[in-house]
């Protein structure tokens, strides 16, 4: 089964354009999306949500107020800066733990003395598994401002996995995030192989250099595409040049077409729209092909 | 005052709007880049007199002679709540990717059998252009601590002195660490679907937050104008719209601030800055 993560280091840079319109051309494949904080691909795909899971992961500290006797221990127990101290009116302090600031490592609620701090499941969130034109499915949502992030990328992969073996589809289609940190290892590791989607500009050439070292850390086969590249073709150029230094291959150009708009519109994946770029991006997805097959996995 | 600028959506123009609100304040500015996964801010603020320093966590080590594992004793193991400590072996084996530095397998060591040191995780660095004092943090690759890193952007914050930090995108932890206890909050979106749902997205996190806010919406066209219905049912201020101008983008792919390049931006910019203050205050 081959497992291929589409990701850009930078945001905006078109990842989910481009994802949408492999899942299109694709043969039976499964979509994952791991943009779990800003997850886009289902306003292209439409989804029927078929099951819905809530997101349980870590616990939360929470002070229980009527055994706090307002010792302050917590305070020199927490390395996140979590606990906030409340001064009251009688000059004694209210203790409370800010919930978008605990890791949930579970210090202060073993070490409290009067075990005034309890640590239920923290609820992060639901994925679903649903079905679009393209194949089934998997997709979150992260709760607002929630943690984990990580962990529920790990989840809607595994997931989409176990629905490819069941489901004898031998491809999946990751949609990954944006950045370098915690969703975006765990969307990569120990995929086939990455595809990189950059734009021609120093902020996208940067970003890039930062990912393919992520991708060479972690041993995944990377190619990198150059979205808009009409903007700036010395630029484009130069992130090719970039991306062979690096050890990973330049799969295609995209030209700049404002059709990508007019297609996230009309809730249609490029290709499946007359705009000019839709032709740069199929040939994008036969050369990934032919690249597949020879490699001969 | 601390103003973030935010975005559910990646790449829609987030560093744009600091980098020349921070130009476009004229008086002494902090600016700090807190997308400290990808941060640009220093491709178009080239500052002199840098001062860098590491930011690190506290890993434990085990002290071998004192551990009791062979004994069956496995309670630093059962301790930790990210699974980064394994007891397979004679000892217990320590990985550094999932640790994040709380320090409680060392307290439920019964055998003082653990010691803390020191774990670079990244870097926080300072230096100077104009009048703008630019701070950025940076995560060294593989590492997954974003947090920590954006705190240690944050305690370079000088009291009354301006401070605008660019955040990273999405609306989870590291979004969560750069907006938390900012004064206002400058939402960046563009007129397309994506930039609708994620706008929302950002929307819900700043609320629950409890930052007051408000839109600029970039690469404005008149023919989309979804994010203006939005922001109009919703009740937010919409407080400038960028042009979806050519001229721009070309400026940003090579890495100059726009009101360096176009001065006709310059009120657009002070504009919004006034706006802001206004809104916050």
């Amino acid at each position: 089964m081959k497992e291929i993560v589409v990701i850009s280091g930078k945001g905006g840079t078109g990842k989910t354009s481009v994802l949408a319109s492999f899942a299109v051309l694709a043969k039976n494949p499964v979509l994952a999306d791991c943009d779990v904080d800003a997850a886009d691909l289902h306003l292209v795909l439409k989804p029927d949500i078929i099951e819905r899971h809530d997101f349980i992961s870590g616990h939360e500290a929470v002070v229980l107020q009527d055994i706090c006797n307002s010792c302050g221990a917590c305070l020199n127990l927490c390395r996140f800066d979590a606990i906030k101290e409340l001064p009251q009116p009688s000059g004694e302090s209210l203790f409370e733990i800010d919930p978008h600031s605990c890791e949930g490592c579970g210090v202060c609620y073993a070490f409290c003395p009067l075990k005034a701090i309890g640590f239920p499941d923290r609820n992060c969130g639901e994925w679903m598994i649903s079905d679009t034109r393209a194949g089934p499915m998997v997709h979150a949502k992260l709760g607002i401002a929630a943690e984990n992030s990580g962990k529920l990328v790990s989840t809607v992969r595994e997931e989409a996995r176990r629905l490819a073996e069941e489901k004898n589809h031998n491809l999946i289609l990751v949609d990954g995030p944006p950045g370098t940190g915690c969703p975006v290892i765990a969307s990569i590791t120990g995929a086939s192989m990455v595809l990189v989607v950059t734009e021609p500009t120093l902020s996208g050439e940067h970003d890039l250099e930062r990912i393919l070292e992520l991708a060479k850390h972690f041993r995944i086969p990377a190619c990198v595409c150059v979205n808009k590249w009409d903007i700036s073709p010395d630029m484009t150029k130069r992130i090719e040049k970039l991306t062979l230094s690096m050890g990973a291959s330049v799969l295609g150009r995209i030209r700049y077409d404002k059709g990508v708009t007019k297609a996230q519109v009309e809730a249609l994946a490029v290709v499946e729209t007359d705009a000019p770029c839709a032709q740069d991006i199929k040939k994008i997805w036969e050369t990934l092909q032919l690249q597949q097959t020879n490699t001969g996995e | 005052m601390k103003i973030a600028i935010a975005s559910g959506k990646g790449g829609t123009g987030k560093t744009t709007v600091a980098v020349n609100l921070a130009l476009a304040a004229g008086d002494n500015v902090q600016l700090l880049d807190c997308d400290v996964e990808e941060p640009n801010v220093h491709l178009f603020i080239k500052g002199t007199e840098k001062r860098e320093r590491t930011v690190s966590i506290l890993l434990p080590e085990i002290i071998e002679s004192r551990c009791t594992a062979e004994e069956d004793c496995d309670l630093c193991s059962q301790f930790c709540e990210f699974g980064a400590i394994a007891c397979l072996g004679k000892f217990p084996s320590i990985l550094p990717d999932m640790c994040h530095g709380c320090g409680g397998c060392k307290r439920a060591c019964p055998k003082k059998a653990i010691r803390e040191i020191s774990h670079p995780i990244g870097t926080v660095t300072t230096s100077r252009y104009k009048n703008i004092s630019l701070t950025q943090g940076k995560m060294d690759i593989g590492m997954s601590l974003a947090g920590i890193i954006i705190d240690g952007v944050k305690e370079e914050i000088k009291r009354d002195t301006l401070a605008i930090l660019d955040s990273p995108p999405g609306t989870a932890c590291p979004a969560v660490a750069a907006l938390k206890e900012s004064d206002f909050a400058v939402l960046v979106t563009e007129p397309t679907p994506f930039g609708l749902n994620d706008l929302k997205l950002a929307v819900d996190m700043t609320r629950a937050l409890g930052v007051s806010f408000g839109v600029v919406i970039n690469r404005a066209e008149p023919a989309y104008d979804c994010i203006n219905k939005y922001c109009a049912a919703e009740e937010i201020q919409i407080l400038a719209e960028i042009p979806d101008d050519r001229k721009i983008a070309e400026n940003y792919a090579i890495g100059v601030p726009i009101i360096e390049a176009l001065p006709d931006y310059k009120e657009l910019f002070e504009a919004l800055l006034a706006r802001i203050k206004e809104a916050a205050a």
